[in-house]
């Protein structure tokens, strides 16, 4: 019976995480629009946009290889399972002894790895634009990454989400820099692989500018909806990852009933909705950064990942 | 014994090397100037916090002073004399922005491992602070070596002092004669270095510190 409610509650956070992703951009959308004054399209917009591309059809190139077909559905798999793996309103589900935080930098990895081919796969000038910027700010953020995930490590013994989650969550942990640090130097590494705003522009095709978009310039039909679902879903991916982390409150423990997942789930749904907003305000304050400078903001990254991890020996030294 | 104080005055000192980093960071002379204020700011903030801690009134004086000094004063001559200067779009450094900042981690790494294996049995607290403070101290000198121009050597000096009175407040029992006296002596050294960057100015018409080997004729 265990097993059964252990599968139930892993296929309710598989859902949610899906069926949330796509409000999550619209709502972040909705308050951008709304910030510079301007009407907006309707939060639920994302669904209507991936139903429209579900109903077309697929142009391919003559010379789009089978690699080019299926990246879609392995990027898309890809972030998902790492979706589903990050604890969003509960610790301890069915998946959570492979939800490990080098894993999941693994699967998005992987993830950017195929959709960078596909960007070179038709062969436009574009793709490969794309793809070689696109791999520019990977090849830094990923560093930077597993230095924010050393720290975290290194405070809770442990690179299992649900494990850090938890004792984040318990009053052992005091005020720490290191933790500030590693706070603020994933905010930055998640603003840059969901290529928003200071690093890229998610809502423009100019062909200076873009990055993501341009790799996925040839793309169409389902093709085109399973890329942006999955660009949805790495965006709540780093949202939950940061909640779980940081503001790990009322998120449920392992076992509890389904009032307490019930009041999780209800939390996740307040802290998305706070994340969205101050993403959305951090958006239409700053101004995008050319592309050269991309390096300098990810290298200050970085800094305070290490800086972090340094700071940790000292606090821990007596 | 992972008390609030302790705490507190971790994250007071862990920002002073953050913002060390920062300084390293920064291009501009108008935001290294700002950056620096705040520095100071910091500094006097964690020397409060020990004041407070360690029970040590005479704490709360070296407070004001970096606060009314090295936060205050000093900023806004060196605002002063970079508008004299007209130099305030300068922007100058003899190493690029990535290595200096790999070069910055190192010292901090280095100043840590020293520090840790040297005081090993101190007080936790003043132990920590030594180890921040060292990093500081070698934070700002890399700002100066790796700076061309005066102005920003200036603050890369002030903000080495600026270890210093973190690493004296650290240890306890710093009389408060000699906290007054260094304070005073780096006020004095800042007037003369202002001095001195006139003249420089005046003399070669820049204050890129370059234009010396030139004039000593060690050009490469």
């Amino acid at each position: 019976m265990v097993v059964i409610s252990d599968i139930i509650v892993q296929g309710v956070q598989m859902l949610l995480v899906l069926l949330l992703a796509p409000l999550l951009t619209g709502y972040v959308r909705k308050i951008k629009a709304r910030l510079v004054r301007r009407q907006g399209a309707s939060v639920f917009q994302p669904y209507r946009d991936l139903l429209r591309l579900l109903r077309k059809e697929v142009v391919l190139a003559d010379n789009a290889s089978w690699l080019f077909r299926v990246t879609p559905y392995i990027t898309f798999a890809a972030i998902w399972v790492a979706a589903a793996l990050v604890p969003t309103f509960a610790t301890g589900l069915l998946f959570n002894w492979t939800a490990d935080l080098i894993a999941i930098v693994a699967l998005l990895g992987s993830a950017r790895f195929f959709l960078a081919l596909a960007g070179m796969d038709v062969g436009t000038s574009f793709g490969g634009i794309g793809s070689s910027r696109e791999v520019m700010i990977a090849a830094l953020a990923e560093p930077a990454m597993l230095l924010i995930v050393f720290c975290l490590a290194l405070v809770a013994g442990s690179t299992q989400l649900s494990t850090v989650s938890h004792f984040l969550a318990s009053s052992y942990v005091g005020l720490r820099v290191s933790l500030g640090m590693a706070l603020v130097a994933l905010f930055m590494v998640a603003i840059a692989e969901n290529a928003r705003i200071p690093v890229d522009n998610p809502a423009t095709h100019l062909e200076l500018t873009m990055v993501h978009e341009a790799m996925i310039l040839e793309y169409s039909g389902r093709h085109l909806a399973m890329i942006e679902l999955g660009a949805f879903l790495k965006l709540l991916l780093y949202v939950s990852l940061i909640a779980c982390v940081f503001l790990p409150w009322q998120i449920a423990l392992y076992g509890s009933g389904a009032l307490s997942y019930t009041i999780g789930a209800a939390a996740y749904i307040v802290k998305l909705a706070l994340a969205g907003f101050l993403l959305a305000l951090f958006e239409t304050a700053t101004a995008k950064m050319r592309v050269f400078r991309v390096p300098q903001f990810l290298g200050a990254a970085l800094m305070l990942g290490l800086l972090g991890t340094l700071l940790l020996f000292v606090s821990r030294s007596f | 014994m992972h008390s609030l104080a302790f705490d507190i005055s971790h994250t007071l000192a862990g920002g002073l090397v953050l913002i060390s980093l920062m300084m390293l960071y920064q291009d501009r002379l108008y935001s290294l100037l700002n950056v620096f204020a705040l520095h100071a700011l910091v500094l006097s903030l964690s020397v409060a916090w020990q004041a407070f801690i360690q029970d040590a009134p005479h704490l709360y004086v070296t407070a004001v002073i970096a606060l009314v000094f090295k936060a205050i004063v000093i900023p806004v001559a060196l605002h002063r004399i970079v508008k004299q200067l007209g130099i305030h779009r300068d922007i100058e450094s003899a190493v690029g922005i990535g290595p200096t900042m790999l070069a910055g981690m190192g010292l901090v790494a280095l100043s840590l491992v020293l520090m840790l294996r040297v005081t090993s049995d101190a007080d936790p607290l003043a132990r920590e602070d030594l180890a921040f403070a060292l990093s500081v101290v070698l934070l700002g000198l890399l700002v100066m070596v790796t700076r061309r121009n005066a102005v920003s050597q200036v603050v890369g000096f002030m903000s080495l002092e600026n270890g210093l009175v973190l690493a004296a407040t650290g240890a306890k029992g710093m009389p408060l004669v000699v906290e007054i006296s260094v304070a005073f002596s780096i006020l004095i050294a800042f007037i003369v270095i202002g001095i001195f960057l006139f003249r420089i100015r005046e003399r070669f018409d820049s204050v890129d510190v370059s234009a010396l080997d030139d004039f000593r004729g060690e050009r490469r």
